[in-house]
């Protein structure tokens, strides 16, 4: 199909007019229209400040680190330093999951906070998280770290929050990290994700002791991979039958044990390149371990992403991954079968964070979608590279898209499924048009690996096919 | 770790050494039950007709509250803000706040701009008041858009004090003083009520009394917005800006929580010389009674007879189902109002209101509760401020209860303790429609006994052996 630039050009136009002319001349340059051939790496101008006043869907570093990179590591203790709100509504609401037993092995269903009043505010809080690591140690004994998840207020009184963490990892003898993800920190979740890594870099890693008769050639560790709704266990269950040998998986359902111990894989498998490539950057650099990135969304990603693994290993590994795309094979082709005539052709428009508004496209693929347009909140340039080809030309791609956009832009590409969070959800099911959470895989999941293209499937289907929608309409309006 | 390590520690963590060394802590704050300022200033905003909440800081705050707030709802809620960063701690946030205005109405078109706060507005020391005064003045701000704006740290209270002080600034700012005297309309102000069904009650209550009234922040309809295919960012059925600078010379105004309302009902007050109630939150019999009393009182109507037969039918549902009430014991936490309003509708059934934990609550929600545990000579009731989920935990496991009641957030204690937990106050995330019901006046009665009764009953079937399982419950 020819694809008409000029009129997905005039969409776009037509959209930022309404804009002063010096916030059109800012937003023309996030919006772009996909072409594979020439556009290269210019598609969408990213990572930079967001308008004020246009509802961003944007975070902040705080919520990069705290709730992405460290809040899923489960046997340490996070602590939102600062005001009560930030580690209020951090709580539980990433889906990260996690075995283990709560308050002994597991510190996942629970806010930790120093719960700054004003007279921390005035007097500083240093003394008052100094006592808090105490009591946490003496409440949480089994605990094996404390993470200082700095929120807003910390940056701006000047605490010294470096020498608390010193102090108290000599006096309780686990680590106790400071981070300086305070929310005013750069433009987005993504800075968080970076201080987070570099803060995992500087306490954790290389700190463990590699047990040298427990090495094998297949040693690898998962990066990138939260948990949510579980797919690092549908991911590992592949890697496992692919004959390789899961060390760690960060940060999902893992624990700081493991990561003190990566240094010792042989590759680094990188599923959200986003939030988790600076590590990955320094195992390399420092350790020389390799890394590749993979996509375990749907059956035809998964099975490019397993023979790209395989191929960094020998031919036992090759010989076993070619038997497991084959095992799941008919498996996939029967979801496929069920659900594909229920979705062929259907239009999906996608706003979420850093990956998945490229990693997804496949799995909707499979299932015979097409995605209309692709939008990041926090992505970059090297995101942006690597989205222009995994979209048809003409799909319009967007940085930091606010809600005004993304609404106007739906009612012009008339979608029948919008893929994005909680605080679009509801603004696109008023419309009518059918919606899932793709933040949270809306409280259902796992959707990595061959058993969560099964879930990804149906529930895709019970989204756009569910009889509720048809009875929008009354029947005397019809 | 061992399994056998690990339910050491886990029983060590049940006993009464334990909760004596959880109780003594004093630094760190562990599953507190309270959200922060700003929460409850965009919420007392979207109560208001086609109006913007407009935060004075980070996107990050704006994109917590927005997701907390449609979690709970189950709706859209809109909100923006200045996108503070680095640059604002260095320079102040004022170019941040003028560009906000600008985009902001040219995407949104709002009425209002309601304006409030965060930790970084707020500690870097930006004067709201010359922001719109500076955005106005160079045309940033249209002079047809009203912009009240308010304090709201949030390092100090609660959702709370945001609420109110959201409120306080929409009415002081749009407020007139009339020449024409008084109306004969009666203000309500619910508080931070995360129960629409509530606000729906109090209402229907006013439509029987035939009384004229006027909700002050009434969210009831822009939260619960009909799916019809087209979204609209400012639903119908929010408190008309025209009726807001009215209200200041309406009759008189009730206030339906304590806690959430203390600037707003004292500057009614003295500013306005109005004459302002403050009721208990009308749950239970006693409370709903009290608030019919006084809703009589000043609008010098009789208590409609519909509403005396639905008092009457209320007391009918709580006899036939006080048995398995009676003698219980509940864990209740949440906010101080709610809680003072469930402790009183428990004692009223025989139930044994065994903690009351109150994270936001202070000494003056403390003494309403011990005065309600003596009228019905309870001795067994304890009460708690400044206390969170996991101090409750501790009580809970070394002194047992039968039900907890109370926001999502105490699922994990509950889950601890193997008791059913009702799911009320905010935030409800893991339920669907409860606060589309109200808890408030009579019907809200009938709902209470309803969910607790029937969950009991639904344990005993689920747990008892087959000669037990009977039809007759």
């Amino acid at each position: 199909m020819a694809v008409n630039f000029k009129e997905q050009e005039g969409i776009v136009e037509d959209i930022i007019s309404v804009y002063s002319e010096r916030a059109k001349k800012n937003r023309k340059e996030h919006i772009g229209i996909n072409d594979k051939e020439t556009c290269g790496t210019c598609v969408a101008k990213s990572n930079v400040k967001s308008l004020p006043g246009v509802m961003t869907p944007r975070g902040c570093a705080y919520a990069g680190s705290k709730g992405v990179v460290w809040g899923p590591v489960k046997d340490v203790i996070n602590i939102s330093h600062g005001p009560i709100g930030c580690g209020m509504y951090s709580w539980g609401t990433r889906r990260n999951l996690a075995n283990g037993e709560p308050g002994v092995e597991n510190f996942m269903p629970f806010q930790f906070t120093t719960d700054f009043k004003e007279r921390d505010i005035v007097f500083g809080g240093d003394k008052k998280l100094e006592q808090a690591i105490k009591e946490l140690h003496e409440l949480f004994p089994t605990a094996k770290g404390i993470i200082i998840d700095s929120e807003c207020p910390i940056g701006l009184i000047g605490d010294d929050i470096e020498a608390v963490a010193k102090k108290m990892t000599d006096e309780i003898k686990i680590p106790v990290i400071p981070v300086r993800c305070e929310g005013f920190r750069g433009v987005s979740q993504s800075l968080g994700h970076h201080i987070a890594n570099d803060t995992i870099r500087d306490f954790v890693v290389g700190t463990g002791e590699i047990d040298e008769s427990k090495k094998t050639p297949y040693d690898v560790a998962i990066l990138g991979d939260y948990n949510i709704g579980g797919d690092v266990w549908s991911s590992m269950k592949i890697f496992k039958e692919m004959g390789l040998n899961v060390v760690a998986h960060w940060s999902g359902d893992g624990s700081i044990g493991e990561m003190k111990i990566t240094h010792g894989v042989n590759y680094n498998l990188l599923h959200c390149y986003r939030s988790m490539n600076y590590i990955a950057r320094h195992f390399e650099e420092k350790f020389g371990i390799p890394w590749i990135e993979y996509n375990f969304f749907g059956p035809t990603k998964i099975k490019e992403s397993i023979r790209s693994i395989a191929k960094l290993f020998d031919e036992n590994i090759q010989e076993k991954s070619e038997e497991v795309i084959k095992a799941y094979e008919p498996k996939m082709q029967e979801v496929i079968d069920k659900y594909r005539p229920r979705l062929e052709g259907k239009k999906v428009m996608i706003l979420v964070g850093g990956l998945r508004p490229r990693h997804i496209v496949g799995a909707y693929e499979d299932l015979g979608m097409k995605v209309v347009s692709a939008a990041y909140e926090f992505a970059h340039t090297d995101d942006y590279e690597r989205t222009t080809k995994e979209l048809e030309n003409g799909t319009i791609i967007a940085d930091d898209m606010n809600e005004y956009e993304f609404v106007e832009l739906a009612n012009r590409l008339k979608p029948d499924l919008v893929a994005s969070g909680i605080k679009e959800k509801y603004v696109f099911q008023k419309m009518g048009i059918p919606f899932r959470q793709m933040h949270s895989w809306d409280y259902s999941g796992p959707y990595h690996g061959y058993d969560g293209f099964e879930i990804f499937a149906r529930d895709m289907d019970l989204a756009i096919n569910s009889p509720s929608w048809k009875l929008v309409k009354p029947l005397w309006k019809k | 770790m061992e399994k056998a390590e690990v339910k050491k520690i886990k029983d060590w963590m049940n006993t009464e050494e334990y909760k004596e060394k959880n109780f003594n802590r004093k630094a760190i704050v562990i599953n507190p039950e309270r959200a922060c300022q700003p929460l409850g200033a965009v919420l007392c905003a979207a109560g208001f007709e086609d109006t913007m909440p407009f935060v004075h800081g980070s996107h990050g705050c704006v994109a917590y509250y927005r997701n907390s707030l449609s979690r709970h709802f189950r709706e859209p809620f809109a909100a923006v803000c200045t996108s503070l960063t680095e640059d604002g701690a260095v320079f102040g946030g004022q170019a941040n706040g003028l560009e906000g205005f600008k985009n902001a109405t040219a995407l949104y078109k709002p009425k209002m701009f309601a304006i409030s706060t965060t930790c970084m507005s707020e500690i870097i020391g930006d004067d709201l008041g010359s922001i719109v005064g500076n955005a106005r003045e160079k045309g940033y701000l249209s002079e047809d858009i009203s912009a009240p704006y308010a304090n709201t740290p949030s390092f100090a209270g609660s959702h709370l004090e945001g609420y109110d002080s959201m409120l306080n600034a929409i009415i002081e700012t749009l407020g007139k003083k009339s020449d024409a005297g008084k109306t004969d309309i009666i203000n309500i102000i619910p508080g931070f009520d995360a129960a629409i069904g509530n606000i729906n009650e109090v209402k229907r209550i006013l439509k029987i009394f035939g009384i004229n009234y006027l909700v002050l922040a009434d969210y009831s309809n822009t939260l619960d917005s009909p799916l019809n295919g087209e979204y609209k960012m400012y639903p119908d059925g929010a408190t008309k800006l025209e009726d807001v600078k009215n209200c200041v010379n309406n009759k008189a105004t009730i206030a339906l929580q304590k806690y959430s309302t203390k600037k707003t009902a004292a500057m009614l007050s003295e500013k306005f010389g109005q004459d302002v109630r403050v009721v208990k939150s009308p749950v239970g019999i006693n409370y709903t009674d009290e608030f019919l009393m006084a809703l009589s009182e000043l609008s010098g109507k009789e208590i409609p007879k519909e509403l005396e037969d639905e008092r009457g039918k209320a007391i009918d549902s709580m006899t036939d189902a006080q048995q398995y009430i009676h003698g219980k014991k509940f864990a209740i936490f949440g906010d101080p109002d709610m809680l003072v309003g469930l402790t009183s509708y428990l004692l009223e059934m025989g139930g044994i209101p065994k903690y009351v934990l109150c994270s936001n609550g202070t000494e003056d929600f403390k003494k309403e509760i011990e005065d309600l545990f003596s009228a019905y000579s309870e001795n067994e009731g304890e009460v708690y401020i400044d206390k969170d989920l996991w101090h409750l935990r501790s009580l809970v496991m070394t002194s047992p209860v039968d039900m907890f009641i109370g926001p999502s957030h105490g699922k994990f204690a509950a889950r601890e303790a193997k008791v059913p937990h009702i799911r009320i106050g905010y935030p409800i995330f893991d339920r669907v429609n409860i606060h589309r019901y109200p808890i408030y006046g009579y019907s809200g009665v009938i709902n209470l006994t309803t969910w607790i009764v029937n969950k009991f009953i639904d344990i005993l079937d689920d747990t008892c052996d087959d000669a037990h399982f009977e039809l007759l419950r």
